[in-house]
């Protein structure tokens, strides 16, 4: 799947799963790796209530046993008031061990609120704490242009205020909410220390390739299972593993500010199911207007797409890149 | 005052790290890989303390500061518009 060559036209089709083989591939590799490699007894997930960990859970259960997948439920204060029971039904659907570990302590302890709080009271100076708050990238524009963030907040009367970050405010606002993924990962590795488990991550191919994650936070794993799949993808194994509908039908979010927040909002061009194409096909060697037909886009806007798809992968070699040594050492494979 | 060179100067040593050859007034700092959307959070914060004034989102485009030259162009502008304000 890694850089196919192009062939008839770009259609959803090409996306198509053959489920046996993928899942019993994913499988081997997820027994070969954590049992017999990293001499694990078995994998801790954290289970968000998306069909990313779903389907990671429901593989490692298929792949090492329910006995030996662990699912954690690390809720915090601006989850979405569906993360919870969405996560619960998963772990009992799959009759796995599992823990609930709420972290708003935690991050409360760290400062990750008051930090957001202050950085947000920059540019929103009344800002009130409680208020609800969410970040928005601007849209892909045809010319080539900046796509900024600005923040958008909900004062407790319902009122709505929004403004454009400067730097400090934006640096800010995004170094305290990694609090978060970074604070989950180490709670991941707890249970996993505990159990004498690896870690498995739960990064899609549109994550993973575009940098969609926070270093040694969500990016932190011993095992990325569904990294080379597209979104699509992981929903067709959803359907295939017959996961629950709350989770299958859930619209892909960030989970992470305290209003709802679309991925495309905070990240993608597109939404998942466009930009799955658009990948897919840069990497298979379509031209910007085939894929342009295929999903009801310009070439020139598809050509726009192509350079933020870039400009991510640019942003992304540092995110990816392990600790860099300056000669190399006997346990380094560089 | 020269704002060209404290532009490039700016440029150079705050993301090419002194080694600016290769840049010229007219080299789109976007294309070139010079500047990412942190980078351009950078520039602004730059530009409106150096010169003490107010950039909107509005203006944040690449016809306004996508080269040496064409943030020179905007800043005189800028400063030309303040002047007739006052």
């Amino acid at each position: 799947m890694q850089n196919v060559t192009k062939e008839g036209r770009l259609s959803p089709s090409l996306l198509k799963l053959d489920y046996a083989n993928e899942t019993r591939r994913i499988e081997t590799a997820m027994r070969e790796t954590i049992l017999r490699q990293f001499k694990k007894k078995g994998a801790v997930i954290g289970i968000s209530g998306g069909v990313d960990s779903g389907v990671v859970a429901t593989l490692a259960v298929r792949a090492l046993g329910k006995e030996r997948v662990f699912g954690l439920l690390m809720p915090e204060r601006d989850s979405a008031s569906e993360t919870l029971a969405l996560s619960r039904e998963l772990v009992d659907h799959l009759g796995i061990q599992h823990a609930l570990e709420d972290i708003s302590p935690i991050l409360e302890a760290a400062g990750c609120y008051r930090r957001r709080d202050e950085a947000i009271r920059r540019v929103i100076p009344e800002f009130a704490t409680g208020d609800k708050n969410k970040l928005v990238l601007s849209a892909l524009q045809e010319n080539r242009s900046y796509r900024l963030f600005k923040v958008v907040v909900q004062h407790r009367d319902g009122r709505l205020a929004e403004a454009p970050l400067d730097l400090k405010s934006y640096l800010g606002i995004v170094a305290a909410t990694n609090f978060k993924q970074r604070t989950r990962k180490m709670m991941e590795y707890y249970y996993a220390d505990s159990l004498n488990y690896a870690v498995a991550g739960t990064p899609n191919r549109l994550e993973y390739d575009q940098g969609f994650f926070v270093k040694l936070g969500d990016g932190a794993a011993d095992i990325k299972p569904i990294a080379h799949l597209y979104k699509t993808q992981v929903y067709q194994l959803a359907e295939f593993l017959e996961l629950p509908d709350g989770i299958r039908n859930r619209r892909p979010t960030t989970d992470t500010y305290s209003l709802p927040q679309s991925q495309e909002e905070f990240y993608f061009s597109l939404p998942y199911d466009k930009m799955d194409l658009v990948l897919y096909g840069k990497n298979s060697g379509f031209s910007s207007s085939e894929i342009g037909e295929s999903i009801g886009l310009s070439a020139r806007q598809v050509e726009r797409v192509f350079q933020d798809i870039e400009s991510k992968r640019s942003a992304a070699r540092y995110l990816h890149s392990p600790p860099v040594l300056v000669e190399g050492a006997p346990f380094s494979q560089g | 005052m020269n704002h060209s060179k404290e532009v490039r100067d700016f440029i150079v040593s705050n993301f090419l790290f002194g080694d600016g050859a290769t840049l010229q007034d007219d080299t789109s700092l976007l294309d070139s890989g010079t500047v990412d959307s942190t980078g351009v959070l950078e520039l602004i914060m730059f530009l409106e303390e150096k010169y003490r004034l107010r950039i909107d989102p509005e203006e944040v485009t690449p016809d306004n500061l996508d080269s040496i030259s064409k943030i020179v162009r905007f800043l005189m502008e800028k400063r030309t518009a303040v002047a007739s304000v006052a």
